[in-house]
């Protein structure tokens, strides 16, 4: 029993030997904290539904050092972006960009929206004018009366 | 009967979209920098790491430079291609990116060595300013030291045949 215990705790120590060791905290807290707000809106090029900020892959880290350095540079929040467009094209970039080639993307959901509102509008329209004014005759309401105090 | 027809006609047109989005490769990420200068580096190479490679030395040639890594599984089944094209005539530089030196010198040993020579980018800055995100790449340049073509994920055969060779030819005019 107690060899058992033995065993068990030196399992429980190993443990914490195999564990790696932490990547050293960064120097500059500023500019990890610009680092993580620009990565977030950056696309992981290897798992393509990670941001840079989250990913794990090697190349992502390889980015995240140019993109520290660049900032470490001075460089505008702009600038880091460019740097990656200019190497891996708008894909890089969650929130793609306005240009001619992306209007459809943007202006897209606003069309569909006008297309539908007016196409209800004229459904409305065109039903309300189908539908008769519906008055009842004397005879008709007679009979309907009638009807009425029929029903126990 | 006519009503259901502007819907059908609509989701058949969804459902064209849809079809042509799921037989795409997410991972065909189109390179920017296709039709521009291929961009500079010197670095040292693998054999001989005294000498450095800059791409301004193949100015005026019509070359392929091909990114690879002894640790790239897909690297493995390009090889072959690479190696009997190399064999034909075909000018091929080679980045060994994010390796170790003696692990890819051991691995062109293996598996034969279709470069002329290869640059080491062992910390993969080269590989960055290429775009590279997932090896093996290829970049088709011209004489001009222009990327004509990027070519991601192993070359075959049937690409270098119909897309690759011609274009080389086309370019060598």
């Amino acid at each position: 029993m107690r060899g058992l215990i033995a065993v068990l705790a030196a399992l429980v120590f190993a443990t914490g030997a195999i564990g790696k060791e932490a990547a050293p905290l960064a120097e500059d807290e500023a500019v990890e904290k610009r680092l993580v707000k620009i990565a977030e809106e950056l696309r992981c090029l290897v798992c393509q539904n990670e941001s840079l900020a989250g990913s794990r892959a090697d190349l992502a880290e390889d980015l995240r050092r140019e993109v520290r350095g660049l900032i470490k540079q001075g460089r505008t929040d702009q600038e880091v972006k460019d740097f990656l467009v200019s190497r891996y094209g708008d894909f890089v970039l969650y929130q793609p960009p306005v240009k001619p080639t992306t209007w459809l993307l943007w202006g897209g959901p606003f069309l569909l929206l006008i297309v539908g509102v007016t196409a209800l509008i004229a459904y409305l329209r065109r039903r309300s004018s189908q539908v008769r004014k519906a008055e009842l005759t004397e005879d008709e309401r007679k009979r309907a009366e009638a009807l009425l105090k029929e029903t126990p | 009967m006519n009503r259901f027809l502007l819907p059908l006609g609509l989701f058949i047109v969804l459902l064209g979209f849809l079809a042509v989005g799921l037989n795409r490769d997410p991972r065909e990420v189109p390179s920017p920098l296709v039709g521009k200068p291929a961009p500079a580096f010197e670095l040292p190479q693998l054999h001989q790491p005294d000498k450095t490679f800059a791409p301004k030395e193949m100015l005026g040639k019509v070359w392929l430079f091909n990114v690879w890594a002894s640790w790239c599984v897909s690297c493995r089944q390009e090889h072959p291609v690479l190696v009997k094209y190399a064999k034909q005539g075909v000018p091929v530089v080679g980045l060994d990116y994010k390796d170790q030196r003696e692990d890819g010198l051991r691995w062109l040993k293996q598996f034969g060595d279709p470069y002329l020579l290869s640059a080491w980018d062992g910390d993969g800055r080269v590989g960055i300013d290429y775009g590279v995100y997932g090896v093996p790449e290829t970049y088709l340049i011209d004489k001009s030291g222009t990327i004509r073509y990027k070519h991601i994920g192993p070359i075959t055969a049937e690409a270098m045949e119909q897309k690759i060779l011609p274009m080389m030819k086309e370019l060598d005019k």
